[in-house]
């Protein structure tokens, strides 16, 4: 070890992660192209809530949808079912996507025609968060069957989140999930979040996030 | 495995400090790990011991992490606590008005290189 001499870095692992989200954003902006970042843990229905938000908007925007999964083609097949756009991407053993993999996805499914692209990212409640995707809105989904203490044992997504879909409210009586006490939980994280209760099942309450979605897009692409 | 996300990106860093240096073998590489940055150092080492042989420049390349304390500090009564034993409640005066300080870091902090 001799020859070998200390060279100090003193460097953010992340940072040139969070410099080339930054720089996929400016891009997004010059191409007018609206990237939405969608994460949840596996089965709080990310990809049931898309086909839903896809057949209300696609009449109004035009979208793509990038399906990011250790493995498999099952969610970009359902999503290609509503006639919109979508890639598949294999993560290939990773747990989330960082902004490198992100571009290279938008690549493929290619956005100058998009008003809106959306990311489902690989259905995880602890990776993604650490990773800025250049998306220009994170939102999340809990559903009812994995309880109301989620927000305690995952308070980094909570925290990095705009938006917040609380899932599956139709069967909110079967389960001890206790809205108001996450709702608190999430607020005391994150005071600027939005939270809207929803069923992608039923439709319920979907019609505000529709809107929310909707308006910001037109923000973005002004 | 977001150890693996953060191995790769460790590496990408030291392949440009390399070029920047004109370095060719990499002897080991230090880590600063926070204590609450939710990163595992055990499955960091495993992910290294994988990744590091896919460039010649890592080969041999030992992994040292070292871990740093979490502080939070609250707003309210102006103190300062350990975040690990008492979470987002500042234990002095009841408020969850607090930050964290120091604790989510994720550093290179030096190699050692020829």
């Amino acid at each position: 070890m001799s020859e070998f001499k200390v060279i100090e870095i003193k460097k953010n692992i992340l940072e040139d992660n969070d410099r080339e989200a930054e720089c996929l954003r400016g891009e997004l902006k010059e191409n007018r192209t609206f990237l939405l970042n969608l994460m949840s843990s596996p089965g709080a229905g990310k990809t049931t809530t898309l086909v839903r938000t896809i057949e209300a908007l696609k009449d109004r925007l035009r979208i793509g949808v990038m399906e990011a999964d250790i493995d498999s083609d099952v969610d970009a097949d359902t999503i290609a079912k509503t006639g919109v756009r979508a890639v598949q991407i294999h993560t290939r053993g990773m747990c989330h996507l960082d902004a490198d993999m992100t571009r290279q996805g938008l690549e493929s499914l290619g956005t100058e025609d998009l008003d809106l692209a959306v990311l489902e990212n690989v259905g995880n409640l602890v990776c993604p968060a650490e990773f800025d995707t250049g998306a220009v809105k994170n939102v999340m989904i809990l559903s009812v069957p994995e309880g109301d203490d989620k927000p305690l044992k995952y308070p980094l997504m909570f925290s990095i989140c705009d938006v917040l879909l609380i899932n599956k409210i139709d069967v909110l009586s079967y389960f001890d999930f206790d809205i108001d006490s996450c709702v608190a939980r999430v607020r005391r994280l994150n005071p600027d979040i939005q939270i809207i209760p929803v069923s992608s099942r039923t439709g319920e309450g979907l019609d505000a996030w529709y809107d929310w979605l909707y308006e910001q897009v037109q923000q973005w692409n002004r | 495995m977001h150890e693996l996300g953060i191995i790769i990106h460790v590496a990408k860093s030291l392949d440009a400090v390399a070029k920047e240096n004109h370095l060719t073998r990499i002897g080991s590489v230090t880590l600063e790990i926070g204590e609450v940055s939710g990163i595992v150092p055990e499955y960091l080492t495993d992910c290294w011991s994988y990744y590091r042989k896919k460039n010649p420049l890592t080969t041999e390349a030992e992994l040292r992490i070292e871990t740093l304390p979490a502080t939070t500090y609250c707003e309210a009564c102006k103190k300062t606590y350990p975040t690990v034993a008492h979470g987002k409640q500042c234990p002095h005066c009841g408020s969850f008005g607090t930050y964290l300080l120091a604790g989510n870091e994720c550093n290179i902090k030096e190699i050692e290189a020829c």
